[in-house]
């Protein structure tokens, strides 16, 4: 085991991201994730690396957009509003096929929104946020450790599968700080026959681009997408299971909603109701098959957000509404307490709240 | 006992913590005190966050406005220059992270000077990333000094994992920070860290500061 480090989220998905071999950053500051940029700023130049602060945030995603191409490991990060000036540029990667990693520590929206953490940008990263028909592996980190090997699972998968891979994050996760232990990690050779880096007349010349003249052809290529997608669907969702053995209440929950919800799970099991957590840590894909498991044995679900319900709708559909899904949130930068999240889940179990 | 005591360090290396928690036991020890808080850089983990038990305790909070808001803006108030102005009481002085963080304190140096009754002390979290050795302390040390226009007096090992810190994770750090010592040739003023630790490391460690942590929910 390495050292243990006491670090802060946000360093810890900088540290984590130049473990695993990412050696170019671009971006444009914005709280609450700024900690990763001045990260950044301060380790690349050691280490031969590239941290560029770009004049805005549609530059920077370009920027990426252009590595990505060369087949190298990079990434940008940014907070809500700095993602959707992004999501022309995430939607031209998707197109291209091309892997990066991008991470999202929300804030309270919509528009400039505030500081304080939020949850609000589900809907915008497991359903688009660009335009097009595509997708991004969306992971959700818990804990300081999870940012870090999130961040190392993030860049694998988006080789993998030549993808964007997004960072979910919130404020609260990249403030904080927890003691963490981060390992050079193993990085596979992953086929980069595609990228462009020169061909020295050797071979022939690749092409990155999102522009299809036949509509044939773009279609046979918005196929042939969803067929890759298909099978991340069935191999790659990632989940939680926390007290489910016994559990009549079930609360979804992910990121830093999820460990509220532990508590809460702790104080309800004290007055004697059997609660229990599924927490998706891939949003997408989304694990329905446990939530479709869960649904016939538990008697009700609850989702805990910090937005105006979500991720929810994922729930209902993977429960196929068997059960009632109720929803416990707070938002505007408002995190939920114990003590309301454990208020629902009594309200659950005296079936009050279809 | 100088009037104003000023915290500064990396970011994350527990000056705000600390700062609160040395404001209340000058208090309790009779000292008229207030607190002030001078971070332009982190909008979270504020001297404001313990603004109600600083409160009840008679100790007095000069911070930004807009502290704890939706809104980052690296403002102080007016009522700052009370700090180094209003001599009947001691002041504890919670600065802000790196070099950044005390760019806000120059305005301030040349009323410090003059006056010239003052510990500024540097607080060191050897488990932060960014300063891991006493060499990466002392550039940070430096970096301060820079921004501040003052010179740091003493320091503080505040060196933790947080609430999963154990007396053996403090120990280890203790030589570490006598390098520290050696190499900037100021005193360790206090080791730092929080109650559960206080009895089984009192013996073991000179000048130790006992830490009341906020609670969490997560």
């Amino acid at each position: 085991m390495a050292e243990k480090v006491l670090m802060k989220g946000n360093e810890a998905i900088a540290e984590a991201a130049i473990l695993a071999g990412c050696r170019h950053y671009f971006g444009y500051p914005i709280t609450p994730q700024t900690e990763i940029a001045a990260y950044m700023a301060k380790k690349m130049p050691k280490i031969g690396g590239c941290f560029l602060q770009a004049e805005s945030e549609v530059a920077a995603i370009n920027m990426v957009y252009g590595v990505a191409g060369t087949g190298k490991r990079v990434m940008t990060s940014s907070s809500s509003p700095g993602i959707s000036l992004k999501a022309e540029g995430l939607s031209y990667m998707a197109g291209s096929d091309l892997p990066c990693l991008v991470v999202n520590v929300q804030r309270g929206g919509p528009g400039l929104g505030g500081i304080q953490p939020s949850q609000s940008d589900y809907f915008q990263a497991t359903k688009g946020g660009g335009h097009g028909d595509y997708r991004m592996i969306v992971l959700a980190p818990s804990s300081v450790q999870e940012m870090a090997s999130l961040t190392v699972k993030g860049f694998d998968l988006a080789d993998k599968y030549r993808m964007t891979s997004m960072i979910l994050a919130d404020g609260t996760l990249g403030q904080m700080m927890e003691p963490v232990s981060l390992e050079e990690a193993v990085v596979e050779n992953y086929d980069k026959s595609w990228a462009v880096t020169g061909t020295e007349m050797k071979r022939k010349k690749n092409l990155i681009n999102s522009l299809s003249l036949d509509p044939e052809e773009l279609e046979r290529l918005n196929f042939a997408r969803y067929e890759k997608y298909k099978l991340i669907e069935e191999t790659e969702a990632m989940y939680e299971e926390y007290m489910m053995d016994d559990a009549e209440i079930c609360i979804c929950a992910f990121g830093i909603t999820a460990r509220i919800a532990k508590n809460a799970i702790a104080m309800a099991r004290a007055k004697g109701i059997k609660a229990g957590l599924i927490r998706p840590i891939t949003l997408w894909p989304f694990p329905t098959k446990v939530f479709e498991a869960a649904a016939d044995k538990v008697k009700a679900f609850v989702c805990v957000e910090m937005s105006m319900g979500q991720m929810i709708e994922d729930v209902k559909l993977a429960t196929k509404c068997k059960k009632p899904v109720s929803l416990c949130n707070r938002v505007g930068g408002m995190i939920p307490s114990p003590e309301q999240v454990l208020e629902k889940i009594i309200e659950a179990s005296e079936g009050g709240n279809e | 006992m100088k009037r104003l005591t000023l915290f500064a360090g990396h970011y994350g290396s527990g000056k705000t913590n600390i700062a609160v928690n040395y404001a209340m036991m000058l208090k309790r020890q009779g000292y008229d005190v207030i607190i002030a808080d001078l971070d332009i850089v982190n909008p979270y983990f504020r001297t404001k966050d313990s603004e109600r038990e600083l409160n009840e305790m008679g100790i007095e909070l000069i911070s930004s406005r807009f502290a704890n808001s939706n809104l980052d803006i690296p403002s102080l108030p007016q009522e700052m220059y009370r700090t180094v102005q209003d001599k009947s009481k001691y002041a504890v002085m919670d600065i802000g992270g790196d070099d950044a963080g005390a760019v806000a304190l120059g305005r301030f140096a040349p009323f410090i000077k003059e006056e010239n009754n003052y510990d500024m002390v540097f607080v060191v979290n050897f488990y932060r990333p960014l300063s891991r050795t006493a060499e990466e302390a002392l550039e940070i040390m430096r970096e301060i000094e820079a921004a501040s226009k003052l010179k740091f007096t003493s320091i503080i090992n505040n060196s933790n994992l947080g609430e999963l810190t154990a007396a053996q994770d403090v120990l280890a750090t203790v030589a570490e920070a006598e390098r520290l010592s050696a190499l900037s040739g100021l005193p360790i003023k206090m080791t730092s860290v929080k109650q559960s630790l206080f009895n089984e490391l009192n013996d073991k460690t000179n000048s130790l500061f006992c830490l009341a942590l906020q609670n969490k929910i997560f």
